[in-house]
């Protein structure tokens, strides 16, 4: 049981991605009052996927607040209460239905400190279980990180371990601004070292997970971890990859980026969101405009989702998303291209 | 049975306190009747497998059973005609089936394979089938609310005499989509029925939380429109009331809320640890099982035999093995097929 973890000694745990945000959650709702939790199914339920768990035992449904099915309402009551002084936890059930709420995170959360003259402040969390793996098919399975990402105002994060799950949402509680926190669905089970104390992770700070001088792979949430699968492998056939895990999509770390292209001279892009239009174009465009464009020995890749609908046959989803296998294969690519 | 007044618009029929009714066998042919009970059966014998193949491990991802609400989404479609259109919900496994879709292509689609109505793309929670005028399930709460409306412009574009009943749940009357529907289907006198399966809960959520109206179809009066509340395990009365809805949709006077009481006896999905409810209630329903309560009724009135009752059920049970069958020995689709039917054309 989680709660009997959380209550060991301070030091290092092995927690889950899922146990590590539910500690955050907790301890953020335990030092601030203004701090409270709501959306479909986290009071008694525990959440669909499990994270909010124990926490409506531990704070009451005054809280941790069951809401009807209402997902642009309940946005809008986010903004509403960060508005005016409390620190509003919202989680959309599954991010495919961050769709209904477009209207209230974009044109009035991103946009009132601005509107306002920079007189008021939207201090608001959303968390969204996203992606694809679990056959949830089409409308339970996509990575719409990006899509905000496009709008100022807003901030922007996906955490690939346990411990940035838990530091990452504390730095986002704490922030003034409207922050959507993507997690992975896939990772809720993973485990990994969580520091007790509430502490925060900067955002808009890449991590390099694992330093090389032949490649440079940028991704964010699970996208690092099958890139650190695939370097293992490239490492055995005596490639070097470096692997920076972005963390923040907006604000991006450009430094971080720059930095390893620089030293590695080949650049591939790897995210689960579909290719097109996505953060690959994004990252690809800022190396060109910028002066590190010149250390490039190979043309920049990306490495997206399939131009479809995540589709709902198992090995049919599994081709529709970047695998460990098509990060070797592109990265091998790669390593045999060079710029004319 | 309280009969709404023809004349959507008057108020006094719209304040009509909406009253669970009670059905009469009466109203049904004997033929009718075993065609009901037989895709009650075929609904029950379909998830039963479905669910058993999931424990399996023969399917992933996850499914949406409606066991216990058979009576609501056959005796809703009885009066449907074959190019009357539905749309369905998450749990639209009942739905689809009662108007009429083959159970063998609708495992298929289960089983991700090729042979499925969705070709293995859609899976459980997008099955559609136009040529019953299936306009397909929706993963989406309240996401067929306004596409109903849509339906119902077509219909009155076209001039055709069709209708379309959109079903959802309690929960998705929370979605400002519902809203938005039904005020757009009254003004515009739209042959459309919506047609709530209220099982209680949304998820985890008791709707005593999550509306402040006793009857999801006491808001039909708030868009001007009629509202019917019925026993939704009580076929014949889901069947008498819709069809005064469908009646009256077709005949142009416009949408009626149904809501039919009823009980999902599963959890919402595969996660559920029923956390929400308790056994004794749970229980409780399992003793209104609207097959159950429509065969103990067949016989009662003496519509018919025991021994047929047997034969009804074994029938469904034969269909759904061979189903099962042709699922498993279908074959899954070619991966390098995915971008096709991205777009039309
Ligand atoms: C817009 C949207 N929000 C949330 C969900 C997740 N979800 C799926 S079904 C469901 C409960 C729906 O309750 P109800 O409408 O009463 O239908 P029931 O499941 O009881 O048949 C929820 C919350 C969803 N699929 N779509
Ligand atoms: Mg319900």
């Amino acid at each position: 049981m989680p709660a009997e973890v959380i209550t060991q000694e301070a030091g290092v745990r092995q927690l889950s991605y899922a146990e590590a945000i539910r500690e955050g959650l907790g301890q953020a709702m335990e030092a601030d009052p203004r701090v409270f939790l709501f959306g479909e199914d986290v009071g008694v339920y525990g959440g669909a996927f499990g994270v909010s768990g124990d926490l409506l035992r531990r704070f009451g449904p005054e809280r941790v607040i069951d809401t009807p099915i209402s997902e642009l309402g309940l946005a809008g009551a986010a903004v509403g209460a960060a508005l005016t002084g409390m620190r509003p936890v919202l989680e959309i059930q599954f991010s495919d239905f961050v769709t209904l709420a477009m209207e209230q995170i974009v044109n009035q959360a991103a946009k009132i400190r601005f509107m306002f003259g920079g007189k008021a402040s939207v201090p608001m969390v959303v968390r969204l279980p996203g992606g694809s793996g679990t056959g949830a098919a089409a409308q339970h399975s996509q990575s719409l990180e990006a899509w905000f990402a496009h709008v100022p105002g807003l901030k922007v994060l996906q955490p690939s371990t346990p411990h940035d799950a838990k530091g990452l949402l504390l730095a986002a509680i704490d922030d003034p601004n409207p922050v959507l926190i993507f997690e992975h669905k896939l990772l809720y089970k993973t485990k990994g070292p969580v520091p007790a104390e509430a502490y925060r992770e900067p955002i808009g700070k890449a991590v390099v997970r694992r330093s090389g001088r032949d490649i440079t792979i940028v991704g964010a949430s699970i996208m690092t971890l099958r890139a650190a699968a695939a370097a293992e492998k490239l490492a055995g056939e005596g490639i070097g990859t470096e692997i920076i895990d972005l963390r923040s999509l907006r604000p991006i770390d450009f430094a971080t980026i720059a930095q390893s292209v620089r030293k590695t001279g080949r650049l591939l892009i790897v995210y689960e969101g579909v290719k097109t239009m996505g953060i690959g174009a994004e990252i690809a465009a800022m190396i060109a405009e910028s002066d590190v464009f010149g250390a490039l020995v190979a043309p920049i890749a990306r490495l997206g989702g399939a131009d479809s609908p995540i589709p709902y046959n198992p090995s049919l989803e599994k081709a529709s998303v970047p695998q460990e296998d098509d990060i070797l294969a592109a990265a091998r690519r790669l390593m045999h291209k060079r710029k004319r | 049975m309280q009969i709404p007044a023809a004349d959507s618009a008057t108020a006094a029929a719209v304040r009509e306190k909406p009253a669970l009714q009670r059905g009469e066998l009466s109203a049904l042919d004997d033929a009718t009747l075993r065609a009901a009970l037989r895709r009650m059966h075929l609904i029950r014998k379909f998830e039963e497998v479905a669910e058993q193949s999931y424990m399996r491990g023969l399917v992933h991802g996850t499914m949406h059973l409606s066991i216990g609400q058979e009576a609501s989404a056959v005796g809703s479609t009885l009066h449907l005609r074959p190019d009357d259109y539905i749309l369905s919900t998450h749990r639209g496994h009942g739905h689809c089936i009662a108007k009429g879709a083959d159970p063998a292509r609708m495992l298929a689609e289960f089983f991700g394979k090729e042979t499925g109505y969705c070709r293995g793309r859609g899976g459980s929670m997008h099955i559609a089938d136009l040529t019953t005028g299936n306009l397909g399930a929706n993963g989406i709460v309240a996401g067929g609310l306004p596409i109903a409306v849509g339906v119902g412009m077509s219909i009155k574009a076209q001039k055709q005499s069709r209708v379309c009943m959109v079903f959802f749940g309690d929960g998705a009357a929370n979605e400002g989509a519902f809203h938005e529907s039904l005020n757009m289907a009254a003004i515009w006198k739209l042959p459309v029925v919506f047609l709530c399966e209220n099982n209680k809960y949304g998820m985890s959520m008791d709707i005593a939380n999550a509306m402040a109206v006793a009857n999801v179809a006491d808001r039909a009066s708030a868009y001007g429109t009629r509202g019917i509340t019925v026993d939704g395990n009580d076929l014949p009365a889901v069947a008498a009331a819709a069809k005064i809805a469908i009646d009256q949709a077709r005949q142009g006077d416009g949408p009626t809320l149904l809501e039919c009481k009823t009980y999902r006896l599963r959890g919402h999905s595969k996660s559920d640890r029923n956390l929400y409810r308790t056994k004794d209630e749970i229980e409780a329903w399992r003793q209104r099982d609207p097959i159950r309560r429509l065969q103990d009724e067949l016989v009662a009135q003496q519509r018919i035999e025991a021994r047929e009752l047997a034969a009804i059920e074994q029938g469904a049970q034969h269909e759904i093995e061979e189903a099962l069958e042709f699922a498993k020995s279908s074959a899954d689709p070619d991966p390098a097929q995915l971008t096709r039917d991205v777009y039309a054309g």
